[in-house]
């Protein structure tokens, strides 16, 4: 893996994951591996890095962390392709996802910090970001309503006419209970769209457990009532997770119709870096889906001969430079200047109102 | 030809069908049945592919709008009734109003809310949302009184880039007609003077218009002459027009059909009496449906709504203010 600088990376449009290959080459399960392992280590790594300046009161409103659901989401975001239209709707945990479909790494700290220079110009923050335009739609705080958004979106490229784009959209085990998703998941089904549901189920919806949230054995037994394929996958296995995304993504997108991937893993930090977390039970912890994600990637890496020790530290030592590098280029920007604020919500700019203009 | 109020949502709708390969429409029974009112009758059949019966999931309807808008579509999403629409109030006011300011992407897409009462149409199938939907910045509130306007802004709202809530009244589906359908109008933004008059402004929009207008010619008898302001969108308010009008008459009555408390008639009288004070003769006042759910008899549903009647009664009381 070579060095990259921040804006190296910020400027790159090109997917991380998935393939730009020739239709049909599929990528070898060897690099797609290395790329959404690559993808979780800077996730990780950006996200300590952040939560430790929200510690230092450097950033406000809250840090959310993807810690223990790194593998899961960039092996659904590794088996996207951007080159055929495929959409990648994250969530609030979702930053190695983000990462690994080709976010910009400079993306995540100029939102937290509100440069002027990020994708939503200080006027949204921390996880909602996205680049609607580029297959990123930015989600908004309520938890199921992007599902949908990701079938209009899915909907526009069938009456277009681009056949074989797939649209992944990420939930966790508390965002199921809602209104929206059972909604956006049923009209899925009607619709036969290549949607790919990705449940990361964490065990805990802030503080509340699986048994407070739903009532089912397990949160797969949901597809067949909307019409979805199921797939279960143990979330901290980066393998098992790649192997099952790409089945998953591969029936959507040969018109085998919505499915749903439901990874069992463990919040490995609180809801936000507020929170201590201290209600996660010991019995969690010891589980097998509270294992840390990265440590089981990283002994297959060394299992499989695809890296050495010492490999996997010059890589951590590489993303800890292009992390670095990334936090002080937005840490320099400046925020957004009320008094240049247009502070009109219309794009027709002559129905704007002007409450309060000069 | 005459046409109504509702073959113009029609027509407006083929019309764009036609020209706009972007446009598409979802919602309830759309399909082959051609929806509840029959605004979308024979669209399916003559738009394969184009007009879809959506499940009963309203929240999810504007959820798709939203994803296909910012993909470029422009999608009509016709709510069976506006009242259902509070299904789908987190995805049009925090999705749809919130997108274009958060990431500078543009959300255009319609809903079509079939709005106000009948009789016997009780609680859930009556409202009028316009006030609810106007309060939240980054929506454009259309509320068209005429079969004129029923078409043209239908028409232009598809033009627009933003999320535009489209409220047509079922009162006025059948009753009101028109000889033809317009090539032009007046601009969305813009209030039209139904009916010129010097001795107060009646500031108006939708049904309410037509009740209105019964109410001022009822006052012609007594030989006062009102001036009949119809809004024609709720958001944004054509403040200008108003205090013309103000600036002629000195006195203000504003009437809507949503509930009494904020809303639109009260947005109307705070910018009066902020920008045009001077220009008022009386405190102005405000008619709105009674503060209670919308009842079902016909007879409390007659007097809960303001009518031609309630309507002339606030006028002599603000005349003789």
């Amino acid at each position: 893996m070579a060095t990259r600088t921040a804006e190296a990376a910020a400027q790159d449009r090109t997917p991380v994951g998935g393939g730009n290959q020739e239709e049909g080459t599929p990528i070898p399960f060897q690099e797609r591996y290395l790329k959404a392992y690559r993808s979780s280590i800077l996730a990780r790594q950006l996200e300590e890095k952040l939560a430790s300046l929200y510690r230092a009161g450097k950033i406000v409103g809250g840090v959310y962390m993807g810690r223990g659901q790194e593998s899961f989401s960039a092996s659904l975001a590794s088996c996207l392709d951007r080159e055929r239209h495929d959409i990648f709707g994250p969530l609030i945990r979702d930053m190695a996802g983000r990462l690994a479909f080709g976010e910009p790494l400079l993306d995540a700290p100029r939102t937290y910090f509100g440069s002027a220079e990020g994708p939503m110009h200080g006027r949204d923050g921390n996880v909602h970001r996205g680049r609607p335009r580029e297959g990123m739609p930015a989600m908004i705080s309520h938890l199921g309503s992007m599902i949908s958004v990701v079938c209009g979106m899915l909907l526009a490229r069938k009456f277009r006419g681009q056949a074989g784009a797939v649209g992944a959209s990420c939930i966790g085990d508390g965002g199921t209970s809602t209104g929206a998703c059972h909604e956006a998941l049923n009209l899925a089904g009607v619709e036969k769209l290549p949607l790919v549901l990705a449940v990361a189920n964490n065990h805990y919806a802030y503080s509340t457990p699986c048994s407070r949230q739903y009532a089912c054995g397990d949160l797969v037994e949901r597809a067949a009532g909307y019409g979805f394929t199921g797939h279960s996958v143990d979330g901290t296995d980066l393998a098992a997770c790649l192997e099952v995304f790409d089945r998953a993504v591969g029936a959507a997108r040969a018109g085998e119709g919505p499915q749903m991937v439901v990874g069992s893993l463990l919040r490995l930090s609180g809801h936000g870096e507020h929170d201590d977390s201290s209600y996660i039970t010991q019995e969690d912890r010891d589980a097998p889906y509270g294992r840390d994600c990265l440590r089981v990637a990283r002994a297959q890496l060394l299992e499989k001969g695809w890296a050495s020790e010492s490999e996997l530290e010059r890589w951590d030592h590489e993303i800890t430079d292009e992390v670095d590098a990334a936090i002080a280029t937005a840490q320099k920007e400046s925020g957004p200047d009320p008094l240049k604020e247009s502070w009109h919500a219309l794009a027709t700019e002559r129905l704007n109102e002007g409450f309060y203009d000069e | 030809m005459s046409i109504t109020y509702l073959e113009a949502i029609r027509e407006a709708q083929a019309k764009a069908l036609a020209e706009d390969p972007r446009v598409y429409i979802y919602g309830q029974d759309v399909g082959r049945f051609g929806g509840a009112f029959k605004a979308t009758k024979n669209l399916a059949e003559e738009y394969p592919g184009r007009v879809i019966d959506a499940p009963i999931s309203e929240d999810a309807m504007i959820g798709t709008a939203i994803g296909a808008a910012i993909e470029g579509m422009r999608p009509i999403v016709e709510m069976q009734f506006a009242d259902f629409s509070s299904i789908a109030f987190n995805q049009i006011i925090n999705q749809a109003a919130t997108h274009y300011w958060r990431t500078g992407v543009p959300c255009p897409f319609v809903v079509r809310l079939p709005s106000g009462g009948n009789e016997g149409s009780g609680p859930f199938h009556s409202q009028c949302m316009e006030s609810l939907y106007s309060h939240y910045p980054g929506l454009v509130v259309l509320t068209p009184a005429t079969v004129e306007d029923a078409y043209t802004m239908l028409l232009e709202a598809l033009t627009i880039d933003d999320p535009v809530i489209y409220c047509e009244h079922k009162f006025l589906y059948y009753h009101l007609k028109a000889d033809g359908l317009p090539n032009s109008s007046l601009p969305i933004g813009k209030a039209r003077v139904a009916r010129a008059g010097v001795h107060a402004t009646l500031v108006t929009y939708s049904a309410m218009l037509h009740e209105s207008l019964r109410a001022a010619r009822e006052l012609e008898q007594e030989g006062w002459d009102i001036e009949v302001v119809d809004l024609r969108s709720a958001r944004p308010i054509d403040t200008d027009t108003i205090l013309a009008s103000v600036a002629r008459t000195g006195r203000l009555l504003c009437v809507g059909e949503s509930f009494p408390w904020g809303g639109l008639t009260a947005e109307v009288v705070a910018r009066i009496c902020a920008e045009g004070f001077h220009l008022l003769d009386a405190p102005p006042l405000r008619l709105n449906a009674k503060d209670t759910p919308i009842p079902y008899h016909p007879n409390l549903w007659r007097s809960h709504r303001p009518t031609s009647s309630s309507i002339s009664a606030t006028l002599r009381k603000l005349l003789r203010a």
